[in-house]
């Protein structure tokens, strides 16, 4: 056999694979999306901007998504700085292990784990009681703040992982350099080390941007009785209303849109794709 | 004499380890100061605490009268040019050069003006909206001393800068160094493992062993005049006998090499009777001398002719196998001489010189 | 080499048809539905492995509306969710009833399914067990609490908890003064309903402390004390009973809402066969009695009663006098539309701050 004739033995399952599980679904998806009980429409796309409370649950995810990932990035930055520049080869790999380890239990058992924590009658409350720090016990769950920090918590090992690779790239001496010719500490990061770690911020910020957005569990259980998020309506539209057809509108909608913020990030911060990318 | 850098038994420990050992020196004002030694003695850590990067574990150093201990890099008013430049890549050349103006929020009008100045300077005119990797090694380099310069510090730290290069460019940025510090009249304080490098431009060259200052002087003095025998070993070239001293005549004794030769040479301090160690620059031997009187002689064979231009040598062999370098002067006088031809070699007592052999420490 | 490999391939596929060989019955049911020590009896009765997977009446529907009915023998919906799903899928296949022995059954129950699960004059479901939604309450904070309206009520502010579908809607309709299920067949009136339920929500979101998204979370918040009204199932209000007598399940006083599981073989199932074995072994009265003092759930078995834990049976005798279980209103089979509608108003008080 040739050599194109095994490239094309390998790559074919793979392409198979993809087809069938990626794209066949999702063009399934893509029909049902343009179709009511009364035949072909565009409809479904139509009830998102029509119906207040549709696109105002997707901004309101989104905001939230953008305002999560930004503080998944500020809470990263310094985290991966210290992994790889302070801190001591040994004391690294424990620290990396220590990233890791909430990532060996289910999202599900991770926010019980939070709920367990902060919940009226949990942990913390008891703790602070008994410390004298509270008078009464005080409900830390259900609030937006509960939720994003949370997502913030979920997200974390998506951002520090690729900052850690890219500051790892970074020279010494380049922080050394600047602080010879009188930055500030603050000044070091705004110059030397962010634009350097640029492309993994950006790779990360679209991790985490869009496993946020995609997210299910936390916002609905940390977030609440305000947390309506956008996947809980797709759930919603398939699960309680039957409607597929809505549902596979707004999945598509979810794409499109999510797949448009990022564009205007990239844009806004002047990078390609393709250079995050590699 | 004014002095823009007075260090005082300056101490530098890792753990248990010296890295600088007690070290005390001063610089004045607009001199090329070098400090030259084998890699690994210390002298990047000496340089990263005038810096302000380590901190000395005692000793005092003194930037234009002031105790530097307890200010931060970016408050001191000394600049480091980094082994490996450390050139932003973020940035374009005037960027990089402009840094560190910005940070002292001089008005950009300024800055403008100064960075094309400086540029002007350093020989790279117009160049400023260039990226860092499309410079060549030397243009990066001037980048890199341009940066520092532009900030008008005190004191040039240079950490081997060119030793990236390769030689022809090399030789060449020695001169140019030595130039724009002339130019400029910024103190520089330079350190290099190269002994070339030192000597070629430096104003006053301090020799570092181990975490040490072996010798400060002129390169002339370190080089006609050497105190230890670390530094005759390793400014120049140099021959090198060990034997036992058998009389002690006032400045001159009287040694014998291993090799059982006998000769007469100079005296330096700690020489007495006992283990001993000769030293002779190549070009103090005389080839086939006429008149003999009051030299040292002895038979060698040529070995091989190293032909270098003006810094022509001979490699011989003396009857007992030790080699030994002579100088072989382009006068057309020795066309004659080919590998294998027996010579004698003579020389003047008062050029080679006998430290006592002192035990290595660890 | 080769032969060696070709042996172990063969003797996988040996493995494989031997695991094929064994039967297996692929029930979609409900969490506690098929307690392990029935599942082990019935494997050791009939030799036919049980799988068990657990879900809701809305995923149950989900999952075989994506296959069309296939990948399980054996659901167990809600009888009200059954017809108009028919209708719509076609995801389940009609009751041969003379496969199952109907003299297990209460026959009044069994008669009221087949009439409320008939679609094109064939029956899809029989009857397994029933309870009711009701408000489950911590009486030494919140006593005397018997109407719905509690879930609106600001002197139980911040302890307020109901999980956010249909019961609530349902509950909360009653409370202020509609028949709900008399308003079915008017999608206009019902839609009007839902509205003014939909206001009164959305003005008494802030008294409450969580939406509860499954059993184990409500029982957790009332247990703690965290929540004192809540609206929940009656099981689930006797389970906290055992525990703490302050807390127990109260039929609301415009009437609790009744409900009955039921079992429903999906369109493509491979095993009917097995299925039916399995409606008949748990309709068995000591296996339904047991199954209903394990999880305090009555079953349509008829004479189960010698089987049932007692502590049972004073549960069901305190929260159901004769009066209160001739006051509940039973779930009829729901009209597909008005699902869509609940589910719009639903998300609207959910996103409501
Ligand atoms: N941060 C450090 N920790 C421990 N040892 C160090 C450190 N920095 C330098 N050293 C040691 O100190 C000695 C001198 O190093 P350095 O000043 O870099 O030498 P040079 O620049 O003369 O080559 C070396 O033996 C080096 O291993
Ligand atoms: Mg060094």
């Amino acid at each position: 056999m040739n050599r194109s004739g095994l490239f094309w033995l390998f790559l074919t399952p793979v392409l198979l694979w993809l087809f069938l599980l990626i794209v066949l679904p999702h063009v399934d998806l893509f029909i049902l999306s343009f179709r009511t009980d009364e035949g072909w429409s565009l409809e479904n796309y139509a009830n998102f901007f029509t119906e207040p409370i549709y696109w105002l649950t997707f901004v309101r995810t989104a905001v939230y998504s953008i305002i999560t990932t930004l503080l998944t990035l500020v809470v990263s930055l310094p985290v991966a700085f210290y992994i790889t520049k302070l801190s001591r080869p040994r004391v690294r790999g424990f620290l990396m292990i220590l990233l890791l380890l909430p990532f060996w239990v289910s999202e599900l058992v991770r926010v019980y784990g939070w709920m367990i924590l902060l919940r009226e009658s949990g942990v913390l409350n008891y703790l602070f009681l008994q410390l004298g720090l509270l008078e009464r016990p005080v409900e830390m769950l259900y609030n937006d703040a509960t939720m994003i920090m949370g997502l913030v918590y979920t997200s974390m090992l998506f951002m520090v992982v690729p900052l850690v690779s890219v500051m790892e790239s970074l020279d010494d001496s380049l922080v050394e350099a600047a602080y010879d010719l009188g930055a500030s500490k603050i000044c070091i990061w705004r110059t030397i080390i962010i634009p350097h770690c640029k492309p993994g911020i950006t790779s990360g910020a679209i991790v985490v941007f869009m496993l946020v957005l995609g997210n299910y569990l936390t916002p609905n259980l940390m977030g609440g009785k305000n947390s309506l998020w956008f996947t809980e309506q797709i759930y919603n539209q398939f699960i309680a209303s039957f409607n597929w057809n809505q549902g596979a509108a707004f999945g598509f909608l979810l794409l499109a849109l999510s797949s448009c913020i990022v564009w205007v990030g990239l844009k806004l911060t002047g990078q390609k794709l393709g250079e995050v990318a590699s | 004499m004014q002095y823009d850098l007075v260090i005082s038994r300056l101490v530098k420990e890792f753990g248990t380890f010296r890295a600088v050992d007690d070290v005390s020196f001063e610089v004045p004002k607009g001199s090329f100061f070098s400090i030259l030694g084998p890699s690994g003695c210390g002298k990047t850590t000496l340089l990263r605490m005038i810096a302000g990067f380590e901190e000395q574990t005692s000793g005092r150093i003194e930037i234009s009268g002031q105790d530097m201990r307890g200010v931060t890099p970016n408050r001191r008013p000394v600049n480091l040019v980094f082994q490996h430049l450390a050139l932003f890549p973020m940035m374009n050349v005037a960027e990089n050069i402009a840094f560190g103006l910005r940070r002292r929020k001089v008005p950009a009008a300024e800055i403008r003006r100064r960075t094309e100045e400086m540029l002007e300077r350093v020989g790279l005119p117009g160049y400023g909206a260039k990226r860092i990797h499309q410079l060549s090694g030397g243009q990066k380099q001037r980048v890199a001393i341009a940066r520092c310069l532009v900030l008008d510090p005190k004191l040039l730290l240079l950490d081997e800068p060119l030793g990236a290069l390769d030689l022809k460019l090399r030789e060449q940025m020695k001169v140019e160094l030595k130039k724009l510090q002339a130019k400029v009249g910024t103190t520089f304080i330079y350190i290099t493992h190269d002994q070339s490098e030192a000597l070629v431009m430096s104003d006053t060259v301090a020799v570092m062993n181990r975490g040490r200052f072996e010798q400060v002087g002129s390169p002339q003095e370190l080089y006609m005049d050497p105190q230890t025998p670390f530094v005759a070993g390793f400014v120049g070239d140099n021959n090198r006998w060990e034997g036992t001293v058998e009389e002690v005549e006032g400045e001159t004794v009287l040694i014998r090499t291993d090799e059982a030769l006998v000769f007469r040479a100079r005296r330096k301090a700690d020489a007495h009777k006992g283990p001993a160690t000769l030293f002779l620059r190549p070009e103090a031997m005389v080839i086939d001398p006429v008149g003999t009187d009051g030299l040292n002689t002895f038979p060698a064979v040529v070995k091989a002719i190293l032909f270098d231009g003006a810094n022509s040598r001979l490699l011989t062999v003396t009857p007992s196998g030790h080699e030994l370098l002579a100088a072989l002067p382009q006068n057309r006088a020795f066309d004659h001489i080919r590998p294998g031809a027996e010579i004698t070699l003579g020389w003047h007592p008062h050029s080679g010189i006998v430290f006592a052999r002192r035990e290595e420490r660890p | 080499m080769k032969k060696k490999l070709v042996f172990a391939l063969l003797a996988l596929f040996c493995l494989a048809g031997v695991a094929q060989a064994q039967e297996t019955l692929k029930l979609l049911t409900w969490k506690g539905y098929a307690p392990q020590n029935l599942v082990d009896k019935f494997e050791k009765e009939t030799g036919i492995k049980v799988e068990v997977t657990y879900s809701n009446n809305e995923e149950m529907i989900a999952k075989l509306r994506a296959t069309r009915g296939a990948g399980f023998d054996l659901a167990q919906p809600s009888q009200d969710r059954i017809a108009s799903v028919q209708e719509q899928f076609g995801i389940y296949q009609p009751i041969d009833y003379t496969k199952i022995q109907s003299d297990l059954f209460i026959p009044s129950m069994l008669e009221a399914v087949k009439k409320n699960t008939q679609v094109g004059g064939k029956s899809y479901a029989v009857p397994f067990c029933w309870g009711t939604s009701g408000l489950v309450v911590n009486t030494a904070q919140a006593g005397g609490t018997t109407s719905w309206k509690a879930l609106i009520d600001p002197q139980y502010k911040g302890r307020i908890s109901y999980r956010l579908k249909r019961p609530v809607l349902i509950g909360l309709g009653f409370a202020l003064g509609y028949d709900p299920f008399a308003l079915y067949g008017d999608e206009k009136a019902y839609g009007e309903m839902l509205d003014k339920i939909e206001a009164e929500l959305i003005k008494a979101k802030p008294l409450v402390k969580n939406y509860w998204a499954n059993g184990d979370q409500l029982l957790e918040s009332v247990r703690s004390g965290e929540v004192t009204v809540a609206e929940g199932w009656d099981n689930g209000g006797w389970k906290l009973h055992e525990e703490n007598k302050d807390i127990d399940f109260v039929a609301p006083s415009e009437g609790a809402l009744g409900w009955i599981d039921t079992f429903a073989i999906p369109a493509k199932a491979k095993n009917v066969d097995a299925a039916y074995k399995w409606i008949n072994f748990m309709l068995r009265p000591e296996n339904s009695g047991a199954f209903t003092s394990a999880e305090k759930i009555p079953t349509a078995s008829k004479g189960a009663g010698p089987f049932i834990d007692p502590a049972f049976q004073a549960n069901f005798d305190r929260s159901f006098p004769q009066a209160v279980i001739d006051n509940i209103k039973w779930y009829p089979p729901v009209p597909a539309k008005l699902e869509a509608m609940e589910g719009k108003v639903l998300d609207r008080i959910k996103a409501a701050n």
